[in-house]
């Protein structure tokens, strides 16, 4: 530590003044906080690499036509989606099976559906009659292709407000 | 040219090579043979592999009954997982359908590659029990005192770690059943979005999301999900728990070695046939590991109480590491890790089981996901680490159970442990919960009232309750202990042995539907 000389008009420095930052000591601390800050923002970086930008996952949209047999109060499942189509009155519901529990593939019955995960039932509409799960199936997006044929969007969740 | 003149180049390069091998050895280890106590002493002390251990080992450590031995099973359980799990990465494949087939091979083609599949199973689940009983022990013995605080907490993430690897690793054979437990697994880490939802906050703050997706890198369990549990296992987890065990061990070592109780030597009584290294003031000081004893260097004084190391602290060892082998040997012989069929997203397991140390934690979920599986796990954590930061009492360190008195506090506390989670669960199971009752109930109002939260409002009122009674920390301590080690068993019997199909109760597997 290098002393300055005080300042011209001013009095004896005091040794309770704070020393002041000599330039070493400053460079030190200036190469000490620029470390500090490469290394912060490379790991920074090297956390943002495994939050991939494009999800890998299929395709969430699947045409399908519902069997001319299909009853009302009846589900039908498009074989490898866990989605239960049945005619409500003139329009095609779809409900997601994946319970909101904690994933289970739920299986349609009678009433309903029940998960066999943790015994979760749930209604015709989704709705939940017995925990644990901590809310209902949501009904997805359905519109019209060509002919017979629905278009279902598993991504594209269909708002309570917006239900028929 | 006299007689003294050096022997030709020739002579000298062929006595050199004669000697050679002496010499290796002598470089090799510079205290040469380890047949006196001091140089045993230097040979513990200059060896990079022996030095973590101290170079003289108070009689009291080498007692059994003072640690049963079990962190060093739990140390020689994961060197078993090491070992066996470098085996099966010879022909692991870690691919969807190709795992599958490749774990089919290690079982069936493989030469005895059934039976290091049977032994790395089984010694991650040695190692499970190893480490929770290890707890306990240090725990019921007062061990995590002062100076040994840090030392606690250094453990807690020890078992986080082991825990982790025994997670990973149940996804990596691509059956139902570790397809199922991951999804379960990876839907628990979104399940803040209980929370999230019922503040309505989930739009722009969703930590749970963020979890699952870092976890399984898609939406599903797939391609993606298995490569991260892989890297999980055999390279992120095995670094940090190499790190940890390291950083255990130093600290053992730098907070005096093992616990004991103040008046050990009077309890050990005389040391009857030990010859200590130092029968008068030693010549050298600092120099001679042997002289340190305790946490500071005593110079001038002979070690009394202690014996060399060198053999009888590493045949201590040694026979830790052989019960620990002989055990996973002979689950490994007796019974096969199981391997169900190829693993379907369209069909769940039912019932789908978290392997047995989750099943508790599996039980608490089937009422609320993210209080079971996060809420609940996150508060007993940071209870247990906070015990030596509360308890800063001196009395009973060293001893079972904090001395005579102490094993009738924790009778009653495992009575009233036992009486709880029991009286709770029957209720649940006879009864249901909230949303049995009342089907509309807002979700809020069941992840923060559940058997799970009940329980361990039930527990902490109970310790706090002996806090003032014996006017002790301690005795809230280890009640508090004791009734979570009753919950934790209770609850794992029950998801183990007593939930079938759908989750529903029965009193035996014999009675599930066939389906």
């Amino acid at each position: 530590m290098t002393t300055h000389p005080a300042p011209p008009g001013a009095g004896a420095p005091s040794r309770l003044d704070p020393e002041p930052l000599t330039r070493r000591d400053f460079l030190g601390l200036s190469a000490l906080w620029a470390a500090g800050a490469t290394m912060l923002f490379a790991a920074l970086g090297i956390m943002r690499l495994p939050k991939a930008a494009v999800l890998p996952s299929p395709s969430k949209r699947f045409k399908v036509t519902l069997p001319a047999s299909l009853g009302p109060g009846e589900t039908f499942v498009p074989p490898g989606r866990a989605v239960a189509l049945s005619r409500e009155g003139g329009e095609v519901r779809a409900v997601s099976m994946v319970c909101t529990h904690l994933g289970c593939i739920v299986k349609p019955d009678e009433k309903g559906f029940h998960c066999p995960c943790h015994g979760s039932r749930f209604r015709a509409d989704g709705s939940v009659e017995k925990g644990p799960a901590p809310k209902a199936l949501p009904w997805l997006a359905v519109s019209a292709g060509d002919g017979d044929t629905l278009i279902v969007d598993e991504g594209k969740i269909v708002p309570a407000s917006r239900r028929t | 040219m006299s007689d003294a003149a050096p022997r030709p180049a020739g002579a000298r390069f062929l006595a050199n090579l004669r000697a050679a091998p002496r010499r290796l050895a002598q470089t090799a280890f510079r205290s040469g043979s380890p047949r006196t106590d001091r140089t045993r002493s230097t040979f513990v002390f200059g060896n990079v592999f022996l030095h973590l251990h101290p170079v003289r080992v108070h009689r009291w450590s080498l007692r059994w009954a003072t640690t049963w031995g079990l962190g060093l099973a739990s140390v020689s359980a994961f060197l078993i997982t090491l070992l066996t799990g470098v085996l099966l990465m010879f022909y692991y494949k870690p691919y969807p359908e190709a795992a599958y087939l490749s774990i089919k091979d290690i079982h069936f083609v493989v030469p005895t590659g059934r039976f290091i599949r049977n032994l790395h199973r089984w010694a991650g689940n040695v190692m499970v029990v190893a480490v929770l009983l290890h707890m306990a022990r240090v725990f019921y013995t007062g061990a995590y005192r002062k100076p040994r605080e840090f030392n606690w907490v250094v453990g807690m993430l020890l078992l986080v770690t082991t825990l982790g690897l025994a997670f990973t690793g149940y996804l990596l054979p691509w059956d139902q059943l570790a397809f199922w437990a991951i999804t379960i697994g990876a839907n628990i880490a979104q399940s803040p979005r209980e929370l999230t939802d019922a503040l309505g906050v989930t739009g722009w703050f969703d930590p749970g999301g963020f979890q699952k997706l870092i976890l399984l890198g898609a939406d599903d369990v797939g391609a993606e999900a298995l490569i991260r549990f892989f890297l999980l296992h055999v390279m992120i987890l095995p670094i940090v728990m190499v790190m940890l065990v390291g950083v255990h061990f130093w600290r053992v070592r730098k907070d005096g070695g093992l616990t004991r109780p103040a008046d050990a030597d009077a309890r050990l009584g005389p040391a009857a046939g030990i010859h200590p290294a130092f029968t008068e003031a030693p010549r050298k000081t600092y120099q001679l590991a042997a002289i340190v004893r305790g946490r500071t260097p005593q110079v001038g004084r002979g070690p009394e109480g202690t014996l060399p190391s060198m053999p009888h602290l590493f045949y201590a060892e040694l026979a830790a590491l052989m019960v620990t082998v002989f055990l996973c040997l002979a689950l490994a012989l007796a019974s096969d890790a199981p391997l169900k069929e190829l693993a379907n997203p369209a069909v769940p397991e039912n019932p789908a089981k978290a392997p047995w140390y989750f099943l508790g934690l599996q039980e608490l979920i089937s009422y609320s996901a993210f209080m079971g599986g996060i809420g609940i796990p996150v508060i007993v954590l940071l209870g247990l680490a906070l015990i030596p930061y509360l308890d800063r009492e001196e009395q009973g360190t060293g001893a079972w159970f904090g001395g005579p008195g102490g094993g009738r506090l924790v009778l009653g506390a495992a009575a009233f442990g036992f009486a709880s989670v029991l009286a709770l669960e029957a209720f649940a199971i006879r009864w249901g919960w909230i949303r049995e009752w009342w089907p509309d109930a807002p979700q809020i109002l069941i992840t923060f009232v559940n058997p799970g939260t009940v329980l361990s409002l039930i527990y902490a009122l109970y310790s706090l309750w002996l806090v003032r009674r014996y006017d002790s920390t301690r005795a809230g301590a280890l009640g508090l202990f004791t009734c979570f080690l009753c919950g934790f068993v209770v609850l794992t019997v029950i998801g183990f042995h007593f939930r079938g199909p759908n989750w529903d109760f029965f009193w035996s597997p014999s009675h599930w539907p066939a389906h």
